[in-house]
């Protein structure tokens, strides 16, 4: 128990401090690799809680592709820090208020909820404390009862696949590129010509 | 407090989302920044779902919270594409002058 406690509170904190250095540092790339702590971290908090396969996913979909995502856009983008840092003071205020009054609001509502009378009878898969792992509890709920929302959501990437490339290709003039079809349309008797040389003159 | 509860999570929850809310006013000249904050809402999120889950033991929390995930990696995707062809057209990712991209 000691020992949960102990984990909890070095994940929590390492995951609370490394968020505030994502949004405080002066270097997106500093920024993408504290984000990457706090999803380590927040991963680690998961696997406390019972959750093991939504940590892998977290640290295979998150770190794997978002960050590394974050962390290619970062580096091609040729952003000078210093003028992106213009500001940051001004808007210091504003950000520290709307912060206070969220803290208090969550506190009012941490303050003031509970547990709805009868809030197991709206159970769809009592898995956790039974024989069967995570990953497979997940499985038998997300491709019997949620199949809908599994196609919903794979639809949702393959739009937003979509999107991206349509969004960032662009045709740019002036490329030579392979053309196989003209390549294998040429025949000799379009392409070569024979020239009658008479002697001594020249072309 | 050595016993860890569900309201240890659900504090580090809001500390979180607060930090996340906090990180999109602060970095109005990086749209990069934002895009971050954007992840560490949605994360925040998950914690909550996944604690809830947890401790009520009911599974559908997690899968709420892979549904979520799903979204936030097309969001990130999407934003990210979008913020290539801005740079491209202006050359900076400050967010103030953002509403150039409108009509």
């Amino acid at each position: 128990m000691i020992f949960l406690a102990l984990a909890f509170y070095m994940f929590a904190s390492i995951a609370v401090i490394a968020a505030i250095v994502v949004i405080s540092t002066h270097n997106p790339v500093h920024s993408v690799l504290f984000l990457i702590l706090v999803f380590f971290n927040v991963a680690g908090l998961f696997v406390l809680l019972g959750a093991e396969f939504l940590a892998m996913i977290l640290i295979v979909v998150y770190v794997g592709a978002v960050a590394v995502l974050f962390m290619f856009v970062v580096m091609m983008l040729d952003v000078s820090i210093a003028e992106t840092r213009d500001g940051f003071l001004h808007y210091l205020p504003l950000g520290l208020l709307v912060g206070f009054i969220l803290v208090i609001e969550l506190g009012v509502i941490a303050g003031g909820w509970n547990f709805a009378p009868n809030v197991e009878q709206n159970f769809i898969a009592q898995s956790i404390g039974s024989s069967v792992t995570n990953t497979e509890a997940m499985g038998n709920v997300i491709y019997t009862h949620y199949i809908f929302y599994f196609q919903t959501a794979g639809f949702i990437l393959l739009v937003a696949m979509i999107g991206a490339i349509v969004l960032t290709h662009r045709t740019r003039d002036g490329v030579r590129k392979q053309n196989v079809g003209d390549q294998l349309a040429r025949n000799p008797s379009n392409t070569i010509e024979v020239k009658k040389v008479s002697s001594g003159s020249g072309v | 407090m050595l016993e860890i509860g569900l309201s240890h999570y659900l504090v580090l929850a809001s500390i979180l989302f607060t930090i996340g809310t906090i990180g999109i006013f602060l970095n109005r000249k990086n749209v990069i920044i934002i895009l971050m904050s954007i992840e560490l809402i949605l994360l925040s999120v998950n914690v909550n779902f996944v604690a809830f889950s947890s401790y009520l033991g009911d599974t559908f929390g997690q899968v709420f919270a892979l549904f979520v995930f799903t979204v936030a990696a097309a969001e990130a995707a999407i934003g990210l594409a979008i913020l290539v062809v801005y740079f491209r057209n202006r050359g900076n990712i400050a967010v103030e002058n953002i509403n150039a991209m409108k009509g």
